[in-house]
């Protein structure tokens, strides 16, 4: 009935379309399972994506020739490019999106993609023979072979739902948790965790009176997630809206705390400090009397609301009465209550670079079963996993990206050597490279890679390389054109900068605070005639390489003073434990780890700059 | 590579300096230290004392008595090397110690290498590297004064300092990461001007450290001194007299000081170094040559230069031409008028009138000896050091330091230019990492804490 595949990828969510789909891209022959082909890609908790970090995330899944940025785009409902006061590392594309059309259009991309197959049903363990895993087992007991397997299973393994003192399986609200996969994980040798996670109540939007809220509009010119040319920005947006708590809301929802499953002790898993629940907030900070909400849309027609902010898992009556003090909510009615779910996963220190296991061969995690959150997070493990799988299969070199590559590489590099105590969210300064990884270059820098390994097309390609050279062209030529002073000082007075007193090279006017590559077009006609051949992303890439061409160069410097500690191989044999010198905790995790580099290990939690210099002394340097 | 094995063993030396001394102190460090003591020693049984106790009893080879001598122990992990040490103090006669530490490698123990009982106490995890590097410069510590800056920066002085002014800028870099990575949150961000405020006063705390390194190279390694004078001015004369006079010769070079111009002499706690000028000594007219870029070259690099002249031997236009090319030098220098015992009157009270700030000695009747000790003290400022500040006497410390400095200044830069702040970030973070070249990494995971611990983040 199943021919024996290259990849058979577990769950269907973010990571796991991502991996199907670079797999089968590279040629491997792909099989899907999930549970429900109805809820493929399914957009769990908000309908957004993008945001600070997790936008240049998306960008560079899409420059690899991932997907996830053209699904965005196809489905978003509103574009905003946040940070745009900050400098153009901190700028992070984010959009609003339609949850059942995201969910479509993932379903309709992988349906077109040659060599992807679908199974529907849960599947409950793994096929191993000699440390090697070598397909799976359904639970009406089919077995079905494959050289590699990825886990993407999500909220799903052993997921317990909280709504106050009511819980109930189930790996996302009206849908079934899987069983099996955790017990046997273990029973292999796995170490598995307990996390917690939360999601707020939906709405109906006739319900509510937005005249008591601020709104939030899109981006006037908006842009979108891919470089390619598949998609094209909104012409048409959607707005959000801004209202808060406020005491009111806070004492109501105190009422509730004695029955909240947060705080009688029945969730056990550990839950991020950055995205608590409204009743977390109140308890940590009592002393703030207001707290955000974002009212977002859950699609171009449907009446649906996400009330941002206003994650809980208290009782529903409590989260009904409280919402409704909420200014503008004074007749809200609720579609579904919010809820927390817990559900396993496995510490990540148990895997390779790739994403592979090291106790079993061939099997690949990726995702919240590796304790990260989010969407961007999972599909770009879903992508890492999916390639590693594929060139795996084909007897191929590994695909591994650095820190300094790739918000990917800090993900990656952050799960495997320090693991992680609650849900990992990607932030722009967990990046030490942060001003190199950005949104704007992210096809400069990954393109190419995604296109030696099969991934990305020749199209993209080739518009990059166009856009490469179009940028060292016009750079070249700024810093060469000069402009003098009769011609300009008038504009530049205008402008409210210094005027010149002898003629100067453009790049020295655009490294001037105030002013960018589009007004100097205005300055005057020959040059703005020149500039205006270029496309508008080849002037914003020269304008932010000749702005910053210091802090860039520093940041490139601290890469490869860096890169030493990196380029310090540790034999793999070396044996940690007879180092009696090193800490406890730092002798155990690195004899766990297995670092392959002196900059590996200084990244592991536990091992100390101690533990470092003693074993830099016995490695003889 | 430094083996495990090589670890396992137990190492002797002494650890008192070189040549007489009353009392001569030899240490032993590792598992065996004290089975290895105990066979050669008659007294109790070392074996079943306890820790941080003193033994009396001899030190036999067979029969023969060789000293008698007091015997420390310390059981691991409580000493300096945190393995088992042992410490024995013998007379101090080079004899004796060559006896003893013969008879106790015999019995087990090996010579140790330099360094090698630091590298064991830091090995086995006795301090930070910033201290250990302390004990290393305490290990070769050769005057008063260094032995002192050694000792601050072991009680971690350095560290201590080093570590609040890191807590300062975590909490900084915080306050940066904060307003960057939640920009659309409901919470109030850091003012600019107390950014600018905490960057000057950590400005000045770096800035304090770094130039105390000059000061903290001179402790350790000794003032740089130049003795300039014709052969027949008294040089080696008045080099001798300083060295018979304090009876403290710290040449690593044993029996060969008398040879070489260049000796270390300890004064009032300061450690003199006399460079080898060696191109003067050959140029007949001296301070001519002064004019030879080689010799101004190792003039240059002199802290103080003694001009030395003979008061039978020098006229008025020799000794104020010399002057003045000294002068031009730019390099502190004092005027000693030598053999005073021989001089003319008239010269001398000539030369008082044009030059009252000369030195007037008498090298080989050690005449006059303080006065010139005492001048050359006063020129060297050690107030600093009196106060107990921290001082940096560590090449690697003072490069850090000095890095930190300039990702500071970057930062006020870019504080002037109004950047944003990811850009503030990054030489914050420059500044970081530079500090913790000394104390160690701060982690993004410590910023991030430092946020989520106060501030409400999230939707």
């Amino acid at each position: 009935m199943f021919p024996n595949y290259d990849v058979i990828v577990v769950g269907a969510g973010h990571a796991g379309c991502e991996a199907a789909h670079a797999a089968a891209k590279m040629g491997s022959r792909v099989l899907l399972c999930t549970m429900n082909m109805n809820t493929i890609a399914q957009m769990s908790c908000n309908p957004a994506m993008g945001g600070v970090a997790k936008g240049q995330i998306v960008r560079e899944i899409d420059a690899l020739g991932g997907m996830s940025g053209i699904i965005s785009d196809k489905s978003m409902i509103q574009f905003r490019m946040l940070n745009r006061s900050k400098g153009p590392a901190m700028w992070s594309p984010r959009t609003q999106n339609d949850r059942m059309r995201f969910a479509e259009e993932w379903r309709l991309a992988l349906e077109q993609t040659p060599n992807v197959d679908f199974w529907q049903e849960m599947i409950t363990g793994l096929l191993v023979k000699d440390k090697q895993v070598i397909g799976v087992r359904t639970s009406i007991g089919l077995e079905i072979k494959g050289k590699s397997v990825v886990l993407t299973n999500g909220t799903f393994l052993n997921g317990l739902i909280h709504i106050g003192e009511k819980q109930f399986g189930g790996g996302r609200t009206g849908e079934g948790a899987a069983r099996g996969i955790t017990e046997q994980l273990v029973q292999l040798g796995f170490e598995a965790g307990r996390m917690k996670t939360g999601t707020p109540p939906r709405v109906d939007g006739r319900s509510l009176d937005y005249t008591k809220m601020e709104i939030q509009y899109g981006d006037e010119n908006p842009e979108k997630f891919s470089f390619s040319d598949e998609t094209k920005p909104l012409t048409k947006q959607h707005t959000c809206w801004i209202t808060y708590t406020n005491k009111e809301v806070h004492q109501t929802l105190e009422t509730g705390f004695d029955r909240s499953p947060m705080f009688n002790g029945r969730i056990q898993g550990l839950g991020p400090r950055y995205c608590p629940s409204i009743e977390d907030k109140i308890n940590r900070f009592a002393e703030r009397e207001r707290h955000q909400i974002f009212v977002e849309p859950e699609g171009w027609n449907t009446v649906e609301m996400y009330i941002n902010g206003f994650s809980t898992s208290l009782p529903e009556d409590v989260q009904y009465e409280a919402m409704r003090k909420i200014p503008g909510f004074e007749n809200a009615k609720m579609f579904r209550p919010g809820y927390a779910i817990e559900y396993d996963f496995f510490p990540p220190t148990q895997l390779k670079l790739t994403l592979e296991t090291q106790l079993i061969d061939n099997l690949y995690f990726a995702g919240q079963i590796n304790g990260t959150t989010g969407y961007e997070e999972a599909a770009s493990q879903g992508l890492i996993a999916g390639i590693n799988a594929s060139l795996k299969t084909q007897e191929k070199d590994p695909f591994l990206l650095k820190r300094s590559d790739a918000y990917i590489g800090v993900l990656i590099d952050d799960l495997i050597n320090k693991g992680t105590e609650e849900p990992y969210r990607m932030f722009t300064s967990r990046a030490e490279f942060r001003l190199l990884l950005r949104q704007d270059n992210a096809d400069l820098r990954l393109t190419q890679l995604g296109h030696s390994i099969g991934l990305a097309d020749n199209t993209r390609l080739e518009k990059m390389l166009d856009k490469k050279n179009d940028t060292a062209k016009l750079i070249n030529d700024l810093k060469q054109k000069k402009l003098s002073p009769e011609g300009i000082n008038e504009g530049l007075e205008d402008l409210e900068t210094a005027t010149i007193k002898e003629k100067i090279t453009i790049d020295k006017l655009i490294k001037r605070p105030q002013l960018g590559i589009l007004d100097i077009m205005k300055l005057d006609d020959e040059i703005g005639q020149y500039l205006s051949k270029y496309d508008k992303e080849v002037i914003e890439q020269a304008e932010i390489q000749i702005k910053y061409e210091n802090y860039l160069e520093k940041e490139q410097q601290m890469v490869e003073k860096l890169s030493n500690m990196e380029n310090y191989k540790i034999p793999l044999n070396f044996d940690y434990l007879a180092v009696t010198a090193l800490s406890a905790e730092g002798r155990q995790k690195l004899h766990k780890i297995k670092p392959e580099t002196l900059g590996q290990a200084s990244r592991i939690s536990g091992v100390s700059p101690a533990d470092l210099s003693i074993l830099t002394v016995y490695l003889g340097r | 590579m430094f083996s495990l094995h090589e670890k396992e063993d137990t190492i002797v030396a002494l650890a008192t300096p070189q040549g007489v001394g009353a009392i001569a102190v030899i240490r032993l460090s590792g598992k065996d230290a004290i089975k290895i003591c105990n066979r050669i020693f008659k007294g109790k049984d070392l074996e079943s004392q306890e820790s941080h106790t003193i033994h009396f009893g001899t030190i036999r080879d067979g029969d023969r008595i060789i000293d008698e001598v007091l015997v420390s122990l310390f059981i691991a992990p409580k000493s300096f090397t945190k393995e088992n040490a042992v410490e024995i103090s013998t007379h101090g006669s080079s004899y004796i110690v060559n006896q003893v530490i013969k008879l106790l490698i015999r019995n087990g123990a090996r010579p140790a290498k330099p360094g090698e009982f630091t590298q064991r106490a830091f090995l086995n995890g006795q301090f930070d590297l910033a201290q250990a590097e302390a004990v290393a410069d305490l290990i070769h510590a050769d005057s008063e004064t260094s032995h002192q800056a050694a000792l601050n920066q072991m009680r971690g002085g350095f560290s201590g300092e080093i570590a609040k002014l890191r807590g300062e800028l975590i909490h900084f870099a915080s306050m940066i990461e904060l307003e960057l990575d939640f920009t659309e949150e409901d919470v109030e961000f850091a003012s600019r001007d107390d950014l600018r405020i905490l960057v000057e006063k950590l400005l000045r705390v770096v800035e304090q450290l770094i130039s105390s390194f000059d000061l903290g190279n001179v402790i350790k390694n000794g003032v740089p001194t130049v003795i300039a004078g014709k052969p027949n001015a008294g040089k080696s004369t008045l080099l001798n007299a300083l060295l018979n006079e304090e009876k403290a010769i710290v040449s690593d070079i044993a029996g060969t000081t008398r040879d070489f111009i260049e000796d270390e002499i300890n004064i009032g706690g300061v450690i003199f170094r006399f460079i080898d000028t060696a191109g003067l000594r050959e140029t007949t007219d001296v301070i001519e040559s002064i004019g030879v870029s080689r010799t101004q070259e190792k003039m240059k690099t002199a802290s103080l230069i003694l001009y030395l002249f003979d008061l039978g031997d020098t006229d008025m236009v020799e000794i104020n031409r010399d002057i003045n090319k000294l002068e031009n030098l730019g390099v502190p220098f004092l005027k000693v008028a030598n053999k005073l015992d021989k001089a003319n009157d008239q010269f001398v009270n000539e030369l008082k009138a044009n030059h009252p700030d000369t030195i007037f000695i008498s090298a080989g009747q050690k005449e006059h000896l303080d006065d010139l000790k005492s001048q050359i003290l006063a020129l060297v400022n050690l107030d600093k050091f009196k106060t107990g500040n921290t001082i940096v006497t560590n090449i690697r410390h003072y490069d850090s330091l000095v890095k930190t400095r300039e990702s500071l200044l970057d930062v006020l830069h870019g504080l002037d230019a109004e950047v944003t702040n990811d850009f503030l970030a990054m030489d914050i973070r420059r500044s970081l990492h530079y500090l913790g070249e000394i104390t160690g990494e701060i982690t993004t995971d410590d910023l991030l804490a430092n946020i989520f611990s106060k501030f409400c983040i999230g939707k």
